[in-house]
């Protein structure tokens, strides 16, 4: 099959003007995925259904990320003349830059007819908050169909051109987006037989403040057992 | 068979060695309660009902190999009017809950409930979650609890024997009357709305409220 930078120059040469750029994966998998612009995202997902060599005839997977807002400091090595005429300095300088948080749309394409794949769309919307639409596939794939709502369901990606954009694991009238990384859940954490690490800080907020009296005195340590015993 | 003047006189002491050995003599004893709880002990029908995989165990205690027939519980029933178990066979999700809650409200009296595996019990796994219900116990009082992740048959059928074992103590008159003998005790539970981020109310304060912790400072 093709590599993910050979399926971008055939789609330049076929959708001149299309926003593709490879999105490269730096782990052992290296599945690389092609990140496609709003404006030709339908008809390369149909391009690349009907293409004759590639015939991505399933979408297997849909899936949704949040990326939230983040501080990206970067380092950059300035080489300062010295003033004094000696050799000229290296110097390390820190700069921060707000990267806007976003949330993605990440679709695998397999081919059945000649088995191969996995071919790697994503598609990001501009922010968190307002701008959440990104073009649906359900028209060109009927899988994704569950699979798209499931994303608005739980991230909140509105999918323009989706015939039934409605939950499907939450209840209607459920609000937020569970699976957002600042999602809340409802605090009922009132009992807990084993608390643990996060859910012990939940929990102590619901613990009584005991009166004085109510507390039993540490038991003191004895020599014999050297105060391993609890 | 004098249950009247059975149960208004001091009881019989007599033990259920001596009564199996009269039975064997061809001389049946007994009173109206222990026919009762015999005859309810015997023939518990489950609901046929499962929500994840601790129903698969459910299911294999059913079949040939582990048989719950031999307790008088193979007939699983379809339909809750029928039903006189509920076995609370896996995750209960929020949007599950009130389903689980209308099918108890429609089983008729007696009826009991076994709440099978860690899910069904605290939530499991799934408890630090948004999305499942942390116990069924919120919601609708709970017989036996079986934990286990999911419970072999074996502790199926172990559940089912407790739970025959409680109904065989039940007194069928007085204040230790169980639930549908007596008129001062609620039968139905009500069923929760969903709310924006959880179930409205999110428990039955008749039947669970927060055990009060008192956590003294030992180490």
């Amino acid at each position: 099959m093709e590599t993910a930078e050979q399926i971008r120059d055939r789609l330049l040469a076929r959708f001149p003007g299309a926003e593709i750029s490879v999105v490269t994966n730096p782990g052992a998998a290296a599945q690389h995925s092609l990140l496609l612009g709003h404006a030709h995202a339908r008809a390369i997902a149909e391009f690349l259904r009907d293409d004759a060599p590639l015939k991505l005839d399933q979408c297997s997977n849909v899936t949704g990320i949040d990326w939230p807002e983040k501080k990206i400091v970067e380092t950059t090595k300035v080489t300062v003349p010295d003033p004094a005429g000696g050799p000229a300095k290296v110097v390390e300088q820190k700069s921060e830059r707000v990267q806007p948080g976003y949330l993605e749309v990440v679709y695998h394409l397999y081919s059945i007819a000649f088995r191969h794949g996995p071919v790697i769309l994503r598609l990001r919307t501009g922010n968190r908050t307002d701008q959440v639409t990104v073009p649906s596939l359900t028209p060109v794939w009927r899988a994704c169909e569950f699979q798209e709502r499931e994303v608005f369901d739980l991230y909140g990606v509105k999918f323009e051109g989706h015939p039934d954009l409605r939950r499907i694991l939450m209840w209607d009238t459920f609000k937020d987006h569970p699976m957002r990384k600042d999602y809340v859940e409802p605090d009922d954490y009132e009992w807990e037989p084993t608390p643990h690490g996060a859910v012990l800080e939940k929990a102590k907020a619901h613990y009584p403040t005991p009166p004085a009296a109510a507390i039993a005195p540490a038991a003191a340590p004895t020599p014999a057992t050297g105060g391993a015993k609890s | 068979m004098s249950d009247a003047a059975q149960n208004s006189s001091p009881p019989v002491t007599i033990t259920d060695e001596e009564r199996a050995e009269l039975r064997r003599q061809g001389i049946l004893l007994t009173s109206l309660q222990e026919l009762y709880t015999w005859g309810c002990s015997n023939s518990v029908w489950p609901l046929n009902f499962g929500l994840a995989c601790c129903a698969i165990e459910m299911i294999a205690a059913s079949m040939a190999r582990f048989d719950i027939a031999r307790f008088g519980s193979e007939v699983f029933r379809p339909s809750p009017r029928q039903a006189d178990l509920l076995i609370v066979s896996g995750t209960v999700t929020k949007k599950m809950a009130p389903q689980v809650i209308r099918l108890w409200n429609q089983m008729p009296e007696p009826k009991y409930c076994i709440a099978m595996g860690a899910c069904a019990i605290s939530g499991g796994p799934f408890k630090q979650g948004y999305n499942v219900l942390k116990g069924i116990d919120r919601f609708i009082p709970v017989d036996i609890y079986i934990p286990g992740c999911p419970p072999r048959p074996e502790a199926l059928l172990h559940g089912l024997l407790e739970l025959q074992k409680k109904i065989k103590g039940f007194k069928i008159s007085g204040p230790n009357a169980p639930r549908h003998l007596r008129d001062d005790q609620e039968c139905n539970c009500p069923v929760p709305e969903f709310g924006e981020h959880d179930l409205q109310p999110p428990q039955n304060p008749k039947v669970w409220t927060a055990p009060t912790i008192v956590r003294s400072e030992k180490a």
